[in-house]
């Protein structure tokens, strides 16, 4: 059990080296030739208007405020899954109602027009 | 276990005697290991990463019939490295104004959440990273830094085409993953447990044939989060330049093309783990080392798929796509889960008082989860069927047509 977090560490620095030395190692070779120009935020040659970080739309806020409802809860119901062997039919329906509610929230949001693109 | 049969294994064991041997304290000796296990296992996906993309250059390049990447060793199979020495030497240039740690840390989060998925998928019985007890919450927990990597890159680099793929990344990958983890369920509750071998022991039967739709329902938001066609809306190149990667180059950008190519590769392979059997195969258990081999042609058809459904298939737009996600997808999968449960359950009650031999049990409990499945499935078509969209059909007015001016008689002649 020790070992298997010991290896999800090493694999964490591991995983965190193999991409990031390669790309410190081509910053050492590759050349540097930064001039005002060429480091100007692209947009098809026109230089940019006003700020980047501008007020965006409020659907992809929704969505993701729509997803961490849904993530949070179907975390529980892993365990649930999980022990689904011995579980009576007390144990079995909470959990279908349980999903039951998840279903009605998204019928919910469905009805109070979250999930539409307008 | 002999060399040939497990040699993983018997190197392992080898190099345990051998270090402790050397007088190595017990505690050293595993941290050594494990270290090698797991550097082998990172320098192992990077270099299959190099075959993937000669593979789906290759493929791409077939089916549009071209002959693709022919030059550089035989079939091309060693264009990939003139191309990494190419992009070794580019200039990185930083836009003015970049958020630069979250700009340099954005790559590699995008690459190691990919590989970090790696440390718990099996290739044999005795060649696996680490048998977590809690391997499949680990996925998802691995799978949502993925979209955090595309989220910050779009949102660092300062670029309102990156912000919009960024966005876009919020909506989709996002999403996409609240089916994935319903589908992710139904294998758990099937094999009862977390631990991603013991799900692939569990599949006696594989969990396909017992479940198609959770397949397909995982395989469909599994290719959303790599963000590939169809479902490339985050550097939809006809739309946002390149998305949320327009502003990064050199080997950054490099490092995305690794992570989106590794992505597709992971998927095959998790979707071959835990509903193609994974490992299983004949003499898979007797002799490890075919495990690796079964696993690879599995994850490789599948691989293949993936391809093919990235060449063939136009890119969706963001309004379907969500539809398809919340209005389709999930409720199918909520809908699923409880069929499912309910009908595992009553096999459970009913089977014991039915006096059946060990032999039939899966069987039965295999074409129960089917026929269920497939009812699902019609009822499904059905209600597409007699609910379909109703399509705002414009018909347009017919526009004034500036009509030509009747031509002077004597022009007609």
């Amino acid at each position: 059990m020790q070992s298997d977090w010991l290896f999800i560490g090493l694999f964490l620095l591991i995983v965190a080296l193999f991409p990031g030395a390669p790309i410190l190692f081509a910053g050492l070779i590759s050349p540097h030739k930064s001039n005002p120009t060429k480091s100007e935020t692209y947009e098809c040659g026109l230089e940019t208007v006003g700020d980047t970080w501008v007020q965006f739309r409020v659907q992809y806020y929704i969505f993701a405020l729509t997803f961490l409802v849904f993530d949070v809860e179907l975390v529980f119901l892993f365990p649930w899954a999980v022990a689904f062997g011995q579980l009576t039919m007390f144990g079995l329906l909470s959990g279908v109602i349980f999903i039951l509610i998840l279903f009605v929230e998204l019928l919910a949001a469905w009805r109070k027009g979250v999930l539409e693109w307008a | 276990m002999n060399f040939i049969s497990d040699p993983i294994t018997f190197i392992a064991n080898w190099l345990t005697n051998l270090l402790l041997g050397w007088g190595l304290s017990p505690e050293v000796t595993t941290v050594l290991l494990t270290f090698i296990g797991a550097f082998l296992l990172g320098t192992f996906g990077f270099a299959l990463v190099i075959f993937t993309i000669w593979l789906e250059r290759k493929l791409y390049g077939r089916i549009q019939d071209r002959l693709g990447p022919n030059r550089v060793g035989p079939w091309g199979i060693f264009q990939t490295f003139p191309d990494m020495i190419k992009i070794f030497t580019k200039e990185y240039i930083t836009p003015i104004g970049a958020d630069k740690i979250v700009y340099n840390l954005a790559p590699i989060l995008s690459v190691s959440a990919v590989l970090l998925t790696w440390a718990v998928i099996p290739f044999a019985p005795t060649i696996v990273g680490t048998e977590l007890n809690v391997g499949v919450i680990y996925l998802m927990a691995v799978g949502s830094i993925g979209a955090l990597g595309i989220i910050l890159a779009g949102w660092s680099s300062n670029n309102k085409y990156s912000l919009i793929g960024g966005f876009r990344a919020v909506a989709q990958v996002v999403s996409y993953e609240v089916p994935m983890i319903l589908a992710l369920l139904i294998p758990v509750l099937l094999g009862q447990t977390m631990g991603v071998n013991s799900l692939v022991y569990a599949q006696n039967i594989w969990f396909i044939f017992l479940s198609p739709i959770a397949a397909l329902i995982f395989f469909i938001s599994c290719l959303a989060e790599t963000g590939r066609a169809p479902f490339d809306l985050l550097e939809a190149e006809s739309e946002l330049v390149a998305g949320y990667q327009t502003e990064y180059s050199g080997l950054k950008f490099g490092m995305f093309y690794v992570g989106e190519f590794l992505h597709a590769f992971t998927i095959s392979a998790l979707m071959a783990t835990l509903f193609l059997g994974g490992w299983r195969g004949p003499w898979a258990e007797q002799v490890p080392i075919l495990g690796v081999f079964w696993f690879f042609i599995k994850a490789f058809i599948v691989y293949f798929f993936v391809v093919l459904i990235r060449i063939s298939m136009p890119r969706l737009r963001i309004d379907q796509m969500l539809n398809f996600n919340w209005k389709f997808l999930t409720p199918l999968a909520l809908v699923l889960l409880v069929v499912t449960a309910i009908v595992e359950k009553s096999f459970l009650l009913v089977t014991p008082g039915l006096n059946l031999t060990e032999t039939a049990l899966p069987w039965l409990r295999a074409g129960l989860h089917l026929s269920v499945n497939l009812i699902i499935i019609l009822i499904t078509i059905q209600i597409l069927k007699t609910h379909r969209i109703k399509e705002v059909r414009v018909v347009a007015t017919p526009r004034p047509v500036a009509v030509a001016p009747e031509p002077p008689a004597s022009v007609i002649s």
